[in-house]
């Protein structure tokens, strides 16, 4: 076979490949357009029978009553709640695990911790809900004497175990990147481990961080089989983090199998979607951005 | 050279691929019968059960013992609530729907704008018990306390002649044909004097995900009350006796109350196909329906048609 005839077969290969690797990208953007379209289409028309405040204002939500009410605040709330919660349990917690691992654990335990760590995040989440049903809404009843366990305390908890993993695999990340000049630079000056670590390294990381915590942030806000099994799922706003309620995620996960398709039930669960697809969107967005000037900050 | 074969080696086995999945689903599609070398038909095909999570012990049951008859039929069943199983009839999904309420009016018109004729089997009786820890010494209360203690006017079990304790009210969530029967005929009191439409559960309740959840809560629990279906009910909670007004004796659930309707909260527990059954979805429905089917429902723990 002749030189020639080869180079251009593979010349072929290489333009299949290519405009693959472009059909795929391409089908990844085809995609979310699809999904934004479908949200928008399914849950924007709810508005002309709720008025958009309230549907955002409104307390009460009973979608199989004869006129039925759709008010989400309750859901939103609630997510609110169990969102802070989490992030209040997780952050401390990871970032200090996160700069153990990547400031003073030896070699050998962060080469078994970090896996270790990474495997939590591929728990199915209905076995951490099971979890949080069985072992720790007990718990959570004693402690705070509560006349049950399933409130949005628990869900909170658990939902911190959830996003643990991705803060601690995320900030180690950020931390190791930050340059070893900066520590030399700061143990010549007298400083202390702990003064390196808390001065130096987690400023220079701190972007890095942010990021790591804006991502446990949006999989906490999205994470639904969990808060739909030990949240409780009360209508009422909730006032305490104590109160079972019932966040954004789960309202949809507990209604959507009875909504009949273009029912008004059906576009309120979808309206909840499309401000959860927003909410997590532009907490990713920012996560993003934020990753990004962490890259560009060391490249130099 | 060595492109072209390994273009081969993508395209031969992708090629024999197509073809027995062709070959399969030949096969496979619809229900059928055939006929063996001795001569019997033995029945084969797949039918799909989806909705109430009250009726999934029974047919669970029902589909495993059908399943050992004919080992050639499949059945699948899954208990995500009797609305979710309707609006799966609607949308054209599945073979039978079971549901622990009978189907709205306005859901038969979506059925038959969507070509689908829902037709109606009842299968079984239930009576809806409410259930309380052992622990609880309240032992009996009537609808009207019940209503109250679901909308959110009594919060406290000392004023239904309880502890002084806040009341912990676990209930399914509105997926569930449950739901919507507990709260037509006891939160709104249908067919009472006191009959109220405008009554709603109120803002307190847990709206649990399933019947399960909901009793192991209470077996947890002493200050929760719940109403699983009559097969779910265990001896680590206590079933109340109810009354249907202040001056009527309370009655146990059981079987024998639900069949000669001393029990106020009895309901059908019902299947719905897509026009009237034929085929291995008729052959399934007349032996949950028979003897021995309906032998079952006793021991699932809930009330036969006879």
């Amino acid at each position: 076979m002749p030189a020639g005839g080869l180079a251009r077969r593979w010349r072929l290969g290489e333009k299949f490949i290519e405009s693959w690797i472009y059909l795929a990208g391409l089908l990844a953007i085809v995609v979310l357009l699809g999904i934004i379209i479908l949200l928008i289409k399914e849950g924007v028309p709810i508005f002309l029978d709720t008025p958009p405040w309230e549907f955002f204002f409104g307390t009460k939500w009973y979608p199989v009553s004869e006129p039925p009410t759709f008010g989400i605040m309750p859901f939103f709330v609630a997510t609110l709640w169990v969102t802070v919660i989490a992030t209040a349990i997780s952050v401390p917690v990871g970032v200090a695990c996160a700069a153990y691992l990547s400031e003073v654990a030896p070699n050998s335990i962060r080469e078994t911790v970090k896996p270790i760590v990474e495997l939590l995040a591929g728990f199915p989440s209905v076995v951490m809900g099971f979890i949080g049903l069985m072992l720790l809404s007990p718990l959570v009843q004693s402690a705070f004497n509560l006349n049950t366990g399933l409130s949005g305390l628990t869900a909170g908890i658990m939902l911190a175990f959830m996003s643990l993993p991705i803060i601690i695999s995320v900030s180690e990340d950020a931390l190791r990147a930050v340059p070893d000049e900066f520590r030399q630079a700061s143990y010549a000056l007298g400083a202390t481990k702990w003064e390196t670590i808390w001065h130096v390294c987690i400023p220079a990381a701190l972007s890095g961080i942010t990021a790591a915590v804006m991502l446990g942030v949006g999989r906490a806000i999205g994470e639904t089989m969990t808060v739909l099994m030990v949240a409780g799922g009360a209508l009422a706003v909730p006032v305490s983090p104590t109160d079972p309620m019932m966040p954004m995620t789960a309202a949809i996960a507990s209604g959507i199998g009875n909504a009949v398709r273009g029912g008004l039930q059906y576009q309120a669960l979808f309206a909840i979607g499309l401000i959860l697809f927003v909410l997590t969107l532009f907490v990713n967005l920012v996560a993003d951005r934020v990753l990004e000037r962490q890259k560009r900050k060391f490249q130099r | 050279m060595h492109i072209k074969k390994s273009i081969n080696w993508f395209i031969l086995p992708l090629i024999a691929i197509i073809g027995v999945a062709v070959l399969f689903s030949g096969c496979e599609s619809g229900t059928r019968t055939t006929l063996t070398a001795t001569g019997s038909t033995e029945l084969s095909g797949s039918i799909k059960i989806i909705g109430s999570n009250t009726v999934t012990p029974l047919s669970t049951v029902w589909s495993e013992e059908f399943m050992k008859m004919h080992p050639k039929v499949n059945i699948a069943v899954s208990g995500p609530g009797s609305g979710a199983g309707i609006a799966a009839l609607i949308n054209g999904t599945i073979d039978i729907c079971q549901a622990s309420r009978t189907i709205k009016q306005s859901e038969i018109d979506e059925a038959r704008a969507n070509g689908v004729e829902p037709y109606e089997i009842q299968v079984a009786t239930d009576a809806l018990s409410v259930v309380v820890n052992p622990a609880n010494p309240v032992s009996e209360l009537t609808i009207a306390q019940l209503s109250g203690i679901f909308n959110g006017k009594i919060t406290n079990w000392n004023e239904v002649g309880g502890n002084d304790a806040a009341i912990v009210v676990l209930s399914r969530d509105t997926n569930s044909g449950t739901h919507v029967f507990f709260k037509e005929h006891v939160v709104q009191m249908a067919g009472l004097p006191s009959e109220d439409k405008s009554l709603e559960y109120g803002p307190d309740v847990l709206f649990l995900p399933s019947t399960e959840e909901g009793v192991s809560e209470v077996a947890k629990n002493p200050n929760a009350i719940f109403y699983p279906g009559l097969g779910y009910v265990t001896d680590k909670v206590k079933p109340l006796a109810v009354k249907k007004t202040a001056d009527d004796a309370g009655v146990l659930p059981s079987v024998a109350t639900a069949l000669d309707g001393t029990y106020p909260v009895a309901r059908p527990l019902l299947f719905y196909t897509n026009g009237v059954p034929t085929g291995v979805i008729k052959d399934f429905i007349d032996y949950c329906l028979s003897a021995e089917g309906q032998a079952i429902v006793t021991e699932v723990g809930y009330v036969p048609l006879q």
